[in-house]
């Protein structure tokens, strides 16, 4: 056998063993898709409601408008959203700097009864990078210049 | 390609390529670093915390940039038996381990002012790690296989296969957020489209092509060493010999 011969033995070798690989992986995260979700969104919760004090992480945007202060000053009542479902949370400490109205978080503790009653809040931030500058902007000149960055 | 492999025709390209990478690199990773560091604005979320964004996302590109030099270079070494493929494969993954260490840490410091946390075990996060574990676990190999013997040999070519294994790790990160909801945010930057305004694109991107170059002349330096350590080697077993 020549030198060429035992290169393209090896380089079919090679490429089989890695379309298994790949193969493998891509079916291993395939299994993985709900295992490894780091939180639920609010359908998931309502379609399928986790036992009542187990603990559970739900993620979704904060809905624009529904952040209550209560009087004690530190617990906070506000509603979860994505789209399709709401759900309430109440959550009593120090909030992360991005927990803002319209933004996302994921929220860690449990179902009591309609309410989702959080020990932790984690803000979660979103892919866009815009410089504070443009705050002062009115809405449609911001729009603007979001839209040219995209 | 098979013209180096000789070394002495790739050591003498080597000598004045590797000054030629690392002195614009080093010029524009620290120039990108200033701009990002002291001109560029604050977030309108982050505030002054978004600076992270210019050494971070440079070395998360360079961490999994080091892990495909390793999987080119171990396919050359594996079918092609090319002698320097292994030599740029072990070169590339000290400095991939430590851009890596550096994105984690980095990352580690950014969460916690910004999400609220120092870490999670969301998809993203928990792939970066593993593939930190991996250039440990590839180090060792190396070291191990170059004690055992010289490239070519078996325990050169597990070292290879390991690098090529490891490799499925980098779509898993690349698309960890995309498959899963993770804390960490989807890619901001995606064919052709940014959703980073260009007051921090442009700091970030000449950035990346600055630490990029530094990583390329590091690599060709350790090349180099390890070539003058295969060398010593042999010498010494000839005088051992003789």
């Amino acid at each position: 056998m020549s030198a060429i011969k035992a290169k393209h033995q090896r380089l079919v070798l090679l490429v089989i063993a890695l379309v298994a690989l790949v193969g493998a992986g891509l079916l291993a995260a395939w299994a993985l898709r709900n295992q490894a979700a780091y939180f639920y969104v609010p359908s998931d919760l309502v379609a399928r409601p986790p036992e009542p004090g187990r603990a559970v992480r739900l993620g979704g945007m904060v809905e624009k408008g529904s952040i209550r202060r209560a009087a004690d000053g530190v617990t906070i009542d506000f509603v979860v959203g994505d789209g399709k479902a709401r759900v309430p949370v109440r959550f009593t400490g120090i909030t992360p700097d991005l927990f803002v109205e319209g933004s996302g978080v994921v929220a860690e503790g449990r179902m009591e009864g309609p309410t989702f009653v959080a020990d932790n809040l984690l803000a979660k931030h979103d892919e866009k990078y815009v410089p504070r500058e443009m705050k002062d902007m009115t809405a449609s000149q911001a729009k603007q210049v979001v839209a040219e960055t995209k | 390609m098979h013209g180096f492999a000789n070394p002495a025709r790739f050591l003498r390209l080597a000598r004045w390529l590797t000054p030629l990478l690392l002195v614009p690199g080093l010029v524009m990773a620290l120039g990108a670093l200033a701009w990002g560091f002291f001109v560029v604005p604050p977030d309108r979320l982050m505030g002054d915390t978004v600076r992270i964004l210019f050494i971070h996302v440079p070395a998360a590109w360079l961490g999994m940039a080091g892990w495909s030099t390793i999987a080119i270079s171990s396919v050359v070494e594996l079918v092609w038996r090319h002698p320097l493929a292994g030599i740029a494969a072990r070169a590339a993954a000290v400095p991939g381990a430590v851009f890596t260490a550096i994105c984690l840490a980095t990352g580690s410091i950014w969460a916690r002012p910004t999400w609220g946390t120092w870490w999670v075990w969301d998809g993203r996060l928990t792939s970066f790690l593993v593939l930190l574990f991996l250039y440990f676990g590839y180090i060792a190999l190396a070291g191990a296989a170059q004690r055992d013997a010289a490239a070519g040999s078996g325990a050169s070519r597990v070292t290879a296969i390991f690098g090529l294994v490891g490799a499925i790790n980098i779509p898993i990160i690349n698309r960890s957020v995309v498959w899963w909801n993770s804390l960490h945010q989807p890619p901001s930057i995606t064919m052709g489209k940014s959703a980073i305004d260009a007051a921090f694109l442009y700091p970030l991107l000449i950035g990346a092509l600055g630490f990029s170059l530094v990583f390329g002349g590091v690599v060709l330096m350790r090349m180099r060493t390890l070539l003058a350590d295969i060398q010593a080697e042999a010498r010494l077993r000839r005088k051992a010999m003789a």
